[in-house]
C-alpha cells in the first residue's frame, strides 16, 4: 500500500531524530534537503512557512505522535518529490481542522508537488500510511533509512 | 430512487485533500449504497458555491451560518472516528 511513498522519497531528504524546537524549523530543515537535491526552487520554502502559517497542515492522530504534511504551491517545484522526519522531541503544529489547536508532532511528510494527479496520489498513500498506527509508532524508531524505506517501500 | 444528493468538498486549496476526501467518501458510500455527485472548492470560497448543495465536507475551518449542512473532519485523512463520520454523512443525505 505504501509502496508509491517511497517512489516519491528521495533518501537524501530522509531526516531522522531532527532536534527543531518549532515547526518553522523543522520545515526549514527538509525544505532546505528538497532544495539541495534539486526538487524545488530557493523561495520553496518561505512559500510553505507563509501557507503554514495560514492553512496549517497538522493532522491528529489522537496520541503525541501527530503527524504534519506541508505543502505549498506549484510554482516553487521544479520537480516531484518528498521529504520525510521524524523528530527527536515533538514539536507543535496547528491542527488543520481547527488552527487554533496546538498538535504534538513527532513524524513530518514534506510534499513538493507540480502535478495535480501525483498529488493526490501521494497524499492519498501518507493517508494510507498513518492511518496504520503500527506504521508511525516505528517509523518514530527507525534509526536509519533503510529501516524507513523497509517500512515505506 | 431518491434524487442523487450533491457534497460539496472544501480544503485549503481545493485541490489535493479535498480530492482525497472526496474520493473516500464516494467509495465508502457507495458500500453503502448511496451515490453522490461531488464538487471540490476551497473553504474560503464554500459560501458561493452552495446553492444547490446537499453537504458541505471539509477539512479546515468553514465560514459560519452557511445555511446547509457541514461537517468539518480529518477522518478520512487520518482513519480515527471514520466510521462514525460516515454514519453522521450517511444520515444527512439520507434525509
Amino acid at each position: 500500500m505504501a509502496q508509491a511513498l517511497m517512489n516519491y522519497l528521495d533518501p537524501g531528504a530522509i531526516v531522522l531524530g531532527v532536534k527543531a524546537a518549532t515547526d518553522q524549523d523543522v520545515i526549514r530543515i527538509l525544505a532546505g534537503r528538497l532544495q539541495s537535491l534539486g526538487y524545488v526552487k530557493p523561495s520553496f520554502s518561505g512559500a510553505v512557512l507563509a501557507r503554514e502559517a495560514e492553512l496549517p497542515t497538522g493532522l491528529p492522530l489522537g496520541s503525541d505522535n501527530n503527524v504534519a504534511v506541508p505543502h505549498t504551491d506549484p510554482e516553487h517545484v521544479l520537480r516531484p518529490g518528498l521529504a520525510f522526519a521524524t523528530l527527536a522531541e515533538p514539536v507543535l503544529f496547528s491542527n488543520m481542522e481547527n488552527p487554533d489547536e496546538k498538535l504534538r508532532v513527532s513524524v513530518v511528510f514534506l510534499m513538493a508537488l507540480n502535478d495535480k494527479d501525483k498529488q493526490i496520489e501521494m497524499l492519498q498513500e501518507i493517508a494510507g500510511t498513518i492511518q496504520s498506527p503500527e506504521i508511525i509508532a516505528a517509523l518514530i524508531r527507525s534509526k536509519s533509512v533503510e529501516d524507513v524505506s523497509r517500512l515505506l517501500g | 430512487m431518491t434524487k442523487q444528493k450533491t457534497v460539496l468538498f472544501a480544503c485549503g486549496t481545493g485541490i489535493a485533500t479535498s480530492t482525497v476526501v472526496a474520493h473516500a467518501v464516494e467509495d465508502a458510500l457507495k458500500e453503502r449504497g448511496i451515490r453522490i455527485n461531488s464538487r471540490q472548492c476551497k473553504a474560503t470560497e464554500v459560501a458561493g458555491h452552495i446553492d444547490d448543495v446537499d453537504l458541505v465536507v471539509s477539512t479546515t475551518q468553514l465560514p459560519k451560518d452557511l445555511g446547509k449542512p457541514a461537517i468539518t473532519t480529518l477522518a478520512f485523512l487520518t482513519g480515527i472516528g471514520k466510521a462514525d463520520v460516515l454514519d453522521r454523512i450517511e444520515a444527512l443525505l439520507r434525509e
